[in-house]
């Protein structure tokens, strides 16, 4: 495992040689310990960035295939450099700042959705072993969830200091939409946690012989329609509809400012990829080709079906958005806890001696996951999700000049 | 211990993004639900009706390419009739005939732009729209062709039309209307079976028959409703009465329904295109009209089915040559009578889907 191409452990690689040169000059400890944590964090750096650009790119010149045009072509090959010719021109824009709006609040807003957004990275296994993550936390999943909801304060705080009232509507709209989606998505994780027993991100990857998505295919569903939806995207984009409330919380932002939002935007798509192939696609696993390659394979494959759904798909409206998730996602990830902790249970009580890996469970599951999904629309239709009936409403619409009497007629 | 909550007055335009031109609304919130709602014309307002008392009555074609800047033929139509009926001018058949062929492409293209915009002002990212304006493009290069025009075509004259067809537009018409009633399948099983589209249209904004009739709203909004009112079947101008089409008409009069009865039109105009083609005969395309007409006194008033509704021009002549009344009926502006009605008790994506149903450029409301 010693190839170049292994870019992944030369992260590794580089940490620990660089630790140990620093040991054997005699530093004290606790600096050896902040300049291991500096080099781990520009090379967490370098890999977000590469990527981030990449996905705009891709962004771009997928949605335009979508969409019959050829998208960006200009900047250097396939119009690779669009991303920078976008980032030089967001750099040399004014900064505007609303009259009465607050500009402390204005300024921070950006910041903590940046930051909130990078955080995130540090539990994530981009390699094999404890030295493929940058802090392999025993509490990993539990840090992303923690980290990945901070990000809500960033869009309350710029919807609020913008002095802007669509900007308001739509930091109001974040908060509900982002708090009652992290309640399923939650449950989601939990069925993964119960069948590894542990919540350490690269334990996690460790246990996966098969992807998780085969033992959990309601988690995995539930956790991806959350993740949309956490990631202001089509057709769960209520916080930054253009149509409705013009850009949303960021309405007021330009510049640089502007720029923080639409990466740290791009940065949780990439952490969300990154978590969905973690749990669900047995992350940096794959057969015969190197780690690097099945990972950026996997994590690409999860973004371009994240573009297919916002280039096909209409924005719902936010009581609907709301509606789907406290009575559609949230019993059904409660059902999917419950089923996951008896198969469990069953599994450790009786059946670990049969075979090293419950394969029954992915028939079992998938036959639930397919039976709740449409018992349970049946039920949401009636709880009042979904599209109106409008057979009542023709009803009253009949009398007078309707549908059966003709009015003026030819 | 009660909350008091104020209401939360919100301003939608005049510059917004699917306002389609400088519409304003000004729409009282409680939390997202609508209210109150008041909205403002005139940002576009450029005094086209007095301007036109100033004018021959040749130049003034050119205005009405403006009205609705979408559909120029259909405004140049309803515009060039009411002259003919004003000055007595009998249209030779092949005008005729190539009238009611540009205005049913002009009401194609329009639907497919209406369509599209509707689609992209319910959230989806541009796509749809992109696919319809492909077809629209092919139109457009069709009408290119014969008046060399993309846009503000001015191509009907007082007595017929300013150039006849080139000897390519009729295979390039009929290799359209041969692959058209496919990619109308195409997008309304896209559109029309998606979730969410219905989730978002269907029993929102619904507009009753007798309000509809009451507030004199036309075209597809009215149909929609469940009236069986078009002014081609009604009081058939043109030629009509010669060919064999339907009449979409709605149930409820949500959006749904809109959005139904204009893939249903494009599909009809795509049988009286076929029938047209079929029917059109040689002959002269323009009446002998004197170049500076002068009607007699009196007055008249035309009407055409465009694609929002009746389109009328009402003309008084004092024996000038300008006309000395220029009065548009608009059908956009009486269909946009009815928005607060139909949108209050609605929250805000529901308001921007029911004025993008309602289908208006405000070249036409403002005028």
């Amino acid at each position: 495992m010693n190839h170049w191409y292994y870019f992944v452990d030369l992260f590794a690689k580089v940490r620990t040689t660089l630790v140990e040169w620093l040991q054997s000059v005699d530093l004290p400890s606790s600096l050896i310990i902040f300049i291991d944590s500096i080099i781990g964090i520009i090379l967490i750096l370098l890999f977000v960035f590469p990527l981030v650009m990449l996905f705009i790119w891709m962004e771009r010149r997928f949605i335009a295939r979508f969409q019959l045009r050829p998208g960006p072509n200009r900047c250097g090959p396939l119009g690779l450099f669009q991303p920078v010719a976008d980032a030089i021109k967001i750099l040399v824009k004014e900064l505007i700042m609303p009259a009465k709006g607050d500009s402390l609040v204005h300024w921070i807003a950006p910041v903590i959705m940046f930051f909130a957004a990078l955080m995130i990275f540090a539990v994530f296994p981009i390699g094999k072993g404890s030295m493929g993550v940058f802090a392999d936390l025993n509490i990993g999943i539990l840090y992303v969830i923690a980290i990945g909801s901070l990000g809500v304060i960033g869009i309350f705080m710029a919807g609020w200091a913008s002095n802007n009232k669509y900007s308001l509507i739509g930091a109001m709209r974040g908060v509900a939409q982002l708090i009652s989606y992290e309640v399923p998505m939650v449950l989601a994780i939990v069925g993964v946690v119960l069948i590894v027993g542990s919540l350490q991100m690269s334990e996690i990857v460790g246990k996966q012989t098969v992807p998780f998505i085969l033992l959990q295919p309601l988690g995995f569903l539930i956790y991806f329609i959350g993740a949309i939806t956490e990631l202001n995207r089509s057709p769960m984009d209520m916080i930054e509809a253009d149509s409705e409330i013009v850009a949303g919380y960021f309405t007021e932002y330009s510049g640089m400012k502007f720029a923080m939002f639409y990466l740290a935007e791009y940065i949780n798509t990439l952490a969300i990829a990154i978590i969905v192939t973690t749990l669900f696609l047995s992350g940096w696993k794959g057969p015969f080709l190197p780690v690097w390659f099945w990972f950026v394979f996997k994590v690409l494959a999860v973004f371009l079906f994240l573009l297919w759904m916002r280039a096909t798909l209409i924005r719902l409206r936010i009581d609907q958005v709301m509606a789907f998730s406290w009575k559609f996602l949230l019993p059904m990830a409660l059902i999917n806890v419950f089923i996951t902790a008896g198969e469990v249970l069953v599994w450790d009580t009786w059946m670990s001696g049969w075979t090293s890996f419950p394969w029954p469970f992915i028939f079992v599951n998938f036959a639930i996951a397919a039976v709740l999904i449409i018992v349970w629309a049946k039920v949401f239709f009636k709880l009042g999700g979904g599209r109106v009936e409008v057979g009542r409403l023709r009803a009253r619409n009949s009398q007078g000049y309707g549908a059966d009497s003709q009015a003026p007629v030819s | 211990m009660e909350l008091k909550t104020q209401p939360f007055v919100l301003n939608i335009g005049p510059s917004h993004p699917s306002t389609h031109g400088v519409f304003r609304m000004r729409v009282t919130l409680d939390g997202e639900v609508i209210v109150d709602l008041e909205p403002m014309f005139g940002y576009l307002h450029r005094g086209m009706e007095k301007l036109a008392e100033g004018r021959t009555y040749t130049q003034n074609i050119p205005f009405t390419d403006r009205l609705d800047y979408v559909t120029p033929m259909l405004n140049n139509l309803a515009y060039v009739q009411a002259v003919e009926k004003l000055a007595g001018i009998k249209v030779p058949e092949r005008a005729e005939y190539l009238r009611v062929i540009m205005s049913e492409m002009m009401r194609i293209a329009k639907h497919l732009l209406s369509i599209g915009f509707f689609t992209n002002d319910l959230g989806a990212m541009m796509t749809p729209l992109l696919y319809m304006w492909r077809e629209r493009e092919k139109l457009v290069d069709l009408f290119e062709m014969v008046c060399g025009q993309r846009l503000t075509f001015n191509y009907m004259r007082i007595g017929g039309v300013s150039h006849d067809i080139p000897p390519e537009f009729l295979p390039a018409l009929k290799k359209f209307l041969k692959e058209m009633p496919g990619f109308i399948d195409e997008y309304d099983q896209l559109l029309a079976t998606n979730e969410v589209l219905l989730m978002r249209t269907k029993g929102v904004g619904i507009l009753p028959a007798d309000v509809a009739i009451n507030a004199s709203c036309s075209g597809p909004m009215l149909r929609a409703s469940g009236v069986k009112w078009d002014i081609r079947k009604a009081d058939p101008y043109l030629v009509y009465d010669r060919f064999d089409f339907d009449i979409p008409i709605g149930t409820v009069g949500d959006v749904y329904d809109r959005y139904r009865v204009r893939i249903e039109e494009m599909r009809q105009s795509v049988r009286i295109l076929e029938q047209a083609i079929e029917q059109l005969p040689q002959g002269d395309i323009c009446a002998k009209v004197p170049n500076l007409l002068r009607p007699p006194k009196g007055e008249a008033y035309a009407r055409v089915e465009s694609q929002t509704g009746e389109l009328g021009f009402y003309l008084v002549s004092d024996g000038s040559i300008a006309p000395y009344r220029w009065r548009v009926r608009s059908p956009e502006l009486l269909n946009l009578t009815v928005l607060r009605e139909i949108s209050l008790g609605w929250k805000i994506a529901d308001l921007i889907a029911i004025f993008a149903s309602i289908d208006i450029a405000l070249g036409e409301v403002d005028r």
